[in-house]
């Protein structure tokens, strides 16, 4: 009995989705996406990916659609869940390209995936404008898939950028040169502290606490008593949302007052401001955005009111841009056609919400690298490339006492 | 070799099926295409798993681990050798890794083994990427070889047919009926004069060789290998979800399971991407309650039930000892 009603309740729900689905809108450009909902990575791309799609769309067709020569064509999204999973990535893109034959597609979250899907997004023709991945060596898999755009820019960058902000401050006399550096154990922190530690030695700064813990670690309290044991001038913590997180407020905790404080990804994130509140003032950051430009600050605005949640102080702002250039491409080209939109990208110059964007060799090579909280605010204070609007870093004031 | 006609038959069925899904990179090269093979992936693992976890009734969460070691002899090896050495590289370590872990857990059995099994995922993941930033360079490796999906459907095909003989071998040696004795009580096996240790260890370790091959033919999909994606145990447990909807009790068992799996799991995903989790848990609520046995058990309990007479002594005094 108990089964068969278990049957009858799986039917009506089977007939309850059956009936979705609507009319559709008069000739729209159809773009697919597959990203993560769901598994490890739905977290990263829930916060930076899929509101920007959203708020993205919403915009474009509020203004009438995206124009395609002298058409103004509605935006309709086809869009997929990857599972956080390589197979499911490729599976998506071979059904976005060859069963929905979507005009244009928008790449996964992360660098795995993204990496994953190119031979597929290539051998279809789309354009791939990667907005959360980078990696080394880059310059080999440009080659090989020449529609594949890398707006964060090369791995190495990042982790250099802390390292020239210390060099900068030491070099002005603000800090000495005792660095203590922790790093979490995972594929990132190891990539990063590979660069990180010869730039840090390279810069004449003397390492006196080095240490790394594995991802998910929840106890840091020892890493941050070690560390202010060594009494270091500066801390750098290659570190993921969670340790970044549990670093601070261990630091916070024990009063652990060094003149530079860096936390890499997380720090970025609007929940770092509402935990740490006028504490975070003065904490580096990865990352970072020129916040006192208009154009991003109206973006925020729009963000927060479309898709009910804040933009991060990194990354959300460089996976809207990756639509901008979509967007600006199509406009310029007049078409959808892949090749001459890979063209118009390869060579392009694109107005976005991070500033001018102009792909060298496919890769972007003006990234923010290091920020400084101040008063709510992420400034950018260093930068690669050639970008306007860093700020001077300033010292980080002692931890207030609470 | 006295080979029963109906068990000739089926090896006959079998081959001309194969046969004719050979030819399916000739009509489709899209999607379709993209789906067959991952359904053929999911049939290779799952049948080597059942392999060894069907008769012995011991659950193994190992699959990832055996599926990252196949795919990193791959993605290390890739620049120096020419790829079919590196598909003998993966079974030589599959199977040295199984005999290890077979020898380590002995005297496991229950959910200490499942849980041994999802520490040894976590535990190759966490030594690849200690052995690469040490003496490797990156933790990310490119894998660039001009196979396409056909390649890799063909390759897996050919794994997936090579797994259902040399199962359909096993089952009928000496070897097979130990490990059915060993599954039905452990205890009586040993005091029949079963060595169950050197069966346990062999069954595991071809199993695990099996794995891994799958995971070096993946490689070159994935592009771009990371100690994440490679160990992600998530493939450990649809390989034990598939497996246990087809049924492990025949050998054709879980691939009765991995068919409908793929393809419901496809059919969600596409019409609700929203609502994936849910739909995909009340599934798995669905499955284990309306079928307990799998689908093969209950195959099996409908075609008993409509001729109970002609049930024979000989067949169900294995499957039914218990």
């Amino acid at each position: 009995m108990l089964r068969r009603s278990f049957n009858v309740l799986m039917l009506s729900a089977a007939l309850a989705v059956g009936t979705f689905g609507g009319a559709l809108a008069q000739d729209p450009v159809r773009i697919g996406v597959s990203a993560s909902k769901t598994g490890p990575l739905a977290g990263g791309a829930s916060g930076v990916l899929w509101p920007n799609i959203k708020l993205w769309v919403e915009k474009v067709n509020k203004a009438g659609g995206l124009k395609v020569g002298d058409q103004m064509r509605p935006i309709e999204i086809v869009e997929y869940d990857d599972k956080s999973s390589p197979e499911e990535a490729v599976k998506n893109i071979q059904r976005l390209a060859t069963q929905d034959q979507v005009d244009l597609i928008i790449p996964p979250y992360s660098t795995g995936l993204n990496l994953a899907t190119a031979p597929l997004i290539a051998k279809y023709g789309y354009p791939q404008i990667v907005s959360t991945g980078n990696a080394n060596d880059l310059d080999q898999f440009v080659k090989r898939w020449p529609n594949t755009f890398w707006l964060l820019g090369r791995a190495q960058g990042i982790a250099d950028g802390i390292v020239g902000t210390l060099k900068d401050l030491h070099d002005a006399g603000k800090i000495g040169n005792r660095v203590a550096v922790v790093n979490v154990s995972d594929a990132f922190g190891l990539e990063m502290i590979k660069t990180g530690k010869p730039a840090l030695k390279q810069a004449g700064f003397d390492i006196v606490y080095e240490s790394s813990y594995p991802l998910g670690n929840q106890d840091l309290a020892p890493v941050i008593a070690s560390a202010k044991a060594a009494n270091p001038d500066a801390f750098i913590a290659y570190s993921y949302p969670p340790d970044s997180f549990a670093l601070t407020e261990q630091a916070q905790l024990q009063k652990f007052d060094v003149k530079a404080f860096f936390v890499s990804v997380g720090g970025n994130l609007d929940a770092y401001r509402k935990r740490f509140g006028a504490a975070a003032n003065g904490i580096l950051i990865m990352g970072g955005v020129n916040a006192s430009a208009p154009i991003f600050q109206a973006y925020r605005k729009e963000h927060l009111e479309v898709t009910g949640q804040e933009a991060d102080w990194w990354a959300s702002p460089v996976a809207y841009a990756s639509l901008e250039i979509l967007q600006q491409a199509v406009e310029h080209v007049g078409s959808l056609d892949k090749n001459a939109l890979n063209k118009e990208i390869q060579s392009g110059t694109f107005k976005t919400v991070i500033g001018d964007v102009h792909f060298d060799n496919n890769i972007n090579n003006n990234n923010w690298t290091v920020g400084q909280w101040s008063d709510g605010v992420v400034h950018g204070v260093r930068a690669t490339g050639n970008l306007q609007g860093a700020q001077q870093p300033v010292l980080k004031p002692a931890w207030p006492s609470n | 070799m006295n080979i029963p006609r109906n068990e000739l038959l089926a090896l006959g069925a079998g081959l001309a099926c194969a046969a004719v899904l050979a030819f399916l990179p000739l009509v489709t090269e899209g999607f379709w295409l993209s789906l067959s093979v991952n359904i053929m992936l999911y049939a290779a693992i799952c049948t080597a798993w059942a392999l060894f976890s069907g008769p012995t009734h011991l659950v193994s969460l190992a699959s990832a681990a055996f599926f990252g070691v196949g795919t990193y002899s791959v993605a290390i090896f890739i620049d120096v050798l020419p790829f079919p050495a590196l598909i003998l590289i993966a079974v030589a370590a599959g199977a040295l890794l199984a005999m290890l872990v077979g020898l380590a857990t002995l005297r496991l059995s229950g959910v200490y083994f499942v849980i041994f099994t999802l520490g040894l995922t976590e535990l190759m993941g966490q030594i690849v990427t200690w052995v690469q930033t040490n003496f490797g360079g990156a933790i990310g490796l490119y894998v660039f070889t001009d196979l396409t999906e056909a390649h890799l459907y063909w390759l897996l095909l050919a794994l997936t047919v090579i797994v259902f003989v040399t199962g359909w071998l096993i089952n009928r040696s000496r070897l097979g009926l130990a490990l059915r004795i060993i599954g039905n009580d452990e205890a009586v096996a040993r005091h029949v004069g079963v060595d169950t240790a050197r069966t346990r260890i062999i069954l595991f370790a071809v199993s695990g060789a099996f794995i891994a091959v799958a995971g070096a033919i993946m490689a070159p999909r994935y592009s771009y290998i990371t100690p994440d994606a490679a160990f992600s145990p998530m493939t450990s447990f649809f390989v034990v979800i598939m497996a246990l909807l087809g049924g492990t009790r025949r050998l054709w068992g879980p691939l009765v399971g991995v068919v409908p799996f793929t393809l419901v799991m496809d059919f969600i995903s596409g019409h609700f991407p929203n609502q994936t989790a849910v739909i995909v848990g009340i599934a798995f609520l669905a499955i284990v309650y309306v079928l307990p046995d799998g689908v093969t058990g209950q195959l099996e309990s409908l075609f008993r039930r409509r001729r109970p007479a002609e049930q024979s002594l000989l067949t169900s005094t294995v499957e039914e000892g218990r």
